[in-house]
């Protein structure tokens, strides 16, 4: 800031502090003419509204003292008078926040890096690692539960991590990959086709996992799938594409749900979907252990 | 020629509609209670959600109520210490009216999602605006009325009661710098972190100013009167009234601690919220030692219960904020229940006991009467509102520390223990027990109601005399 406002900052907190003292010290003094202590002033209001010209009390006058001698001090030692930076060279950033994740990975970090160099799908399976998946456990609790539920069973637009239907495949790298760099989903809309277009390629995605109501709307939504573009990411046979992300349509496994009115939906408006990258916030270490932990859900 | 009277009309309507806002707000509070601890109650239904009924209770209360209180008793207070009549009965009977318009606009606006999204702010800019216009019009009646009064001296509670007028109206007018967009939207002028700030100042200076200097002058009118003893001590109303309305102004940022406001800012918030310790005492020491000489009235008189109890909650709670402002503290305390425990042991233990004390003393003064209806009720209110506070705010320390511990508790491999939604799930045997304590308080205010009714109904509005100088 400039040297202006923290000049600005510095007079008026200053100025405050001691106007505090000096009010003290000013309403203490006697004046003349002033009634003896214990008695009243001589003002009366409404009637019998009056005031005792009682001194301050002496405890509560070293309480008020007390606490100007610690904000003197405490603006001495840490930054608050504009630009002063304060004399512990103290910074809620820099000294707090950094000392404190400096500790953290110095005492944590070892206990990741013990498992970096077991391949994930040794951590995944095998009994001697129960501890390692306990700790990926306790990592998924803590930073991927908010979407993926505590159970890994996912939600409305989040997978399910316990079964064994992939969107980006559901090798040990896949999923270390989805991890470290997150993943985006993209189903464009096709507003554009018209309702009734539309509503024969519902009946056709229906008709993949045997739900079709209306079997000659799903024989042309058939058509209108190969022709529509629809095959570029799902595939002729429907069945996906983890290369992008693009879901089977034949297993009943639902991102986003699979009524009618859902899938029409999807149609209709697309969606987005959107996994964050946790590369710079995890660290390979501990996305390692996460994805033994995620692959494990589906191994039993 | 006709004897001046008090205008004691406007005071009257303040009055009664502390009442009736009080049980709204409370009745409001307690449905969100119960919302917190039945997460379904009112599933479904947009403006009984919890995010639109929270507003509606916090505006409810502290304007509504707690505004009412302060505009009945500031104008029956400035007349009977000034000796003299209103400056406008005109522009009196418009704030009234101007205050229940808005009061109104509130309760129709916010249920339907209409708000700005600052906190004790959320009325849009039409509102702003009547808000405003009000504010001034009660400026002008209060200290027009201070010019022409027929004593020398300005009674202390008297200057409580300008620093509040004067400060909200800075506070309004600076924190509702907005650009509206449409009739029911606006956007703040002030960008991110200068919006936080000033969102804070304000905040935390609408609890300073509103619901504790509008009060200190509401304690230092009632108090003694009610004690029937002279105030404890001149120098000390002087001492604490500078020292208070100066060190609040910069106490916001401690709303702010480990945010991207500038170290040094949250620094000044938290030195001046300690030094803000002794002058906040100040004002209870001089309430509470006011009685000294005549504790003996404690035992009979549920008016004084009330009274002298609010203060103590406000040395509570006025304690408990300085310490909630220091960093190591705030770290733990900060977006906890705990922070309601603390604005609840000051909003009903101090704000909302001191105006039901003086509403006991004032209701049947304005009617001609000795006293209220039923003396016993009153003591029976008492007896219920204090248990239900105390209810209240243990619940919430109990459950905001909790909280705070949960939240940082880490295993060995650094990993948090607790998810959010166990200390969700362990708190919930608490927001039992607050709803049970704001049900307690509610019925309190109901039970003030129907003793309210029974003086006014049969009793005639009387204004007084206003006396001859002497």
């Amino acid at each position: 800031m400039s040297a202006f406002w923290s000049g600005w900052i510095i007079v008026l907190s200053g100025l405050n502090i001691i106007g505090c003292w000096w009010l003290i010290r000013w309403t203490m003094k006697k004046r003349a003419g002033e009634s003896a202590q214990g008695d009243v002033t001589g003002h009366v209001w409404d009637g019998d509204l009056q005031e005792y010209n009682n001194p301050l009390p002496r405890w509560w006058l070293w309480l008020f003292y007390g606490t100007l001698v610690f904000a003197v001090i405490y603006l001495i030692l840490y930054p608050g008078m504009g630009n002063w930076k304060g004399i512990l060279g103290w910074s809620s950033h820099g000294s707090q926040y950094e000392a404190e994740m400096a500790r953290a990975h110095a005492k944590y970090d070892p206990i990741y890096k013990q498992y970096a160099a077991v391949p994930v799908a040794e951590l995944a399976s095998k009994p001697e690692y129960k501890e390692a998946r306990e700790m990926g456990k306790r990592l998924f609790l803590t930073y991927c539960m908010q979407c993926h539920g505590s159970d890994a069973a996912g939600a409305r637009g989040f997978p399910n991590l316990t079964d064994n239907d992939w969107l980006y495949g559901g090798q040990p790298e896949n999923i270390v990959a989805s991890i470290t760099n997150g993943r985006n989903g993209v189903m464009p809309s096709h507003a554009h086709l018209g309702d009734e277009k539309i509503a024969k390629l519902v009946q056709f995605v229906l008709s993949l996992s045997g739900r079709a109501t209306d079997q000659a709307a799903a024989e042309e939504g058939k058509q209108l799938f190969t022709n529509s573009g629809c095959v570029g990411c799902h595939g002729m046979d429907a069945k996906g594409n983890t290369m992008i992300g693009a879901p089977n349509l034949t297993d009943n496994i639902w991102l986003y749900g699979g009524s009618p009115k859902t899938i029409e939906k999807t149609i209709r408006e697309g969606r987005k979907g959107q996994m964050p990258a946790h590369k710079d916030l995890l660290g390979s270490d501990k996305i390692h252990l996460l994805a033994a932990y995620v692959k494990s859900l589906s191994n039993q | 020629m006709q004897a001046e009277t008090y205008n004691y009309k406007v005071v009257r309507q303040f009055a009664i509609m502390t009442v009736i806002w009080g049980i709204v707000g409370m009745l409001v509070g307690v449905i969100v209670a119960a919302q917190l601890a039945f997460p379904d109650l009112t599933h479904g239904i947009p403006w009984l959600s919890y995010g639109r009924l929270r507003p509606l209770h916090t505006n409810a209360v502290i304007f509504a109520f707690g505004g009412s209180a302060l505009f009945a008793t500031s104008y029956y207070v400035v007349q009977r210490t000034c000796q003299t009549r209103l400056f406008s009965d005109k522009l009196a009977a418009f704030t009234f009216w101007g205050w229940t318009a808005i009061i109104v606009l509130a309760a129709i606006t916010l249920p339907l999602g209409i708000t700005t999204s600052k906190e004790y702010a959320e009325l849009e800019w039409p509102i702003d605006l009547l808000i405003t216009v009000v504010w001034v019009s009660y400026a002008i009646v209060f200290f027009g009325t201070i010019a022409k009064r027929r004593v020398k001296h300005i009674y202390v509670a008297n200057w409580f009661y300008g620093a509040f007028i004067l400060t909200i109206a800075l506070l309004h007018v600076v924190n509702s710098v907005e650009i509206p967009v449409t009739l029911t939207k606006s956007y703040s002028f002030y960008p991110g972190a200068i919006d936080a700030m000033v969102q804070w100042w304000y905040g935390h200076n609408a609890v300073g100013f509103f619901l504790t200097a509008g009060f200190l002058g509401m304690m230092y009118y009632f108090v003694p009167k009610q004690a029937g003893r002279p105030v404890y001590s001149y120098r000390l109303s002087v001492v604490h009234f500078w020292a208070l309305i100066s060190t609040y102004m910069w106490a916001g940022p401690h709303h702010l601690h480990y945010t991207a406001l500038p170290d040094w800012t949250q620094t000044m918030g938290m030195v001046f919220s300690l030094i803000l310790l002794a002058p906040s005492w100040g004002g209870m020491i001089n309430g509470i030692m006011t009685l000294s000489g005549a504790w003996h009235k404690l035992r009979t008189d549920p008016i004084l219960k009330f009274l002298i109890v609010s203060l103590s909650f406000y040395g509570m709670s006025t304690f408990e904020g300085p310490m909630m402002s220091i960093k190591t503290v705030n770290a733990l305390s900060h977006y906890t229940d705990w922070t309601v425990g603390h604005v609840h042991s000051g909003a009903l233990g101090w704000v909302a006991m001191v105006s039901i004390g003086s509403l006991y003393y004032l209701i049947p003064r304005l009617f001609g009467r000795e006293s209220m209806f039923s003396t016993k009720l009153v003591e029976l209110h008492f007896w219920i509102a204090t248990i239900g506070v105390v209810l209240y705010i243990a619940a919430m320390w109990i459950a905001g520390v909790m909280q705070g511990l949960m939240w940082r508790a880490v295993n060995a491999d650094g990993t948090l223990t607790y998810s959010f939604i166990e200390s969700v799930e362990r708190t919930y045997p608490f927001y039992y027990v607050r709803l049970l304590g704001g049900l307690l308080f509610l019925t309190g205010m109901l039970i003030m109601a129907y003793n309210t009714w029974k003086t006014v109904s049969d009793s005639n509005a009387v204004d007084d005399t206003v006396p001859a100088t002497a």
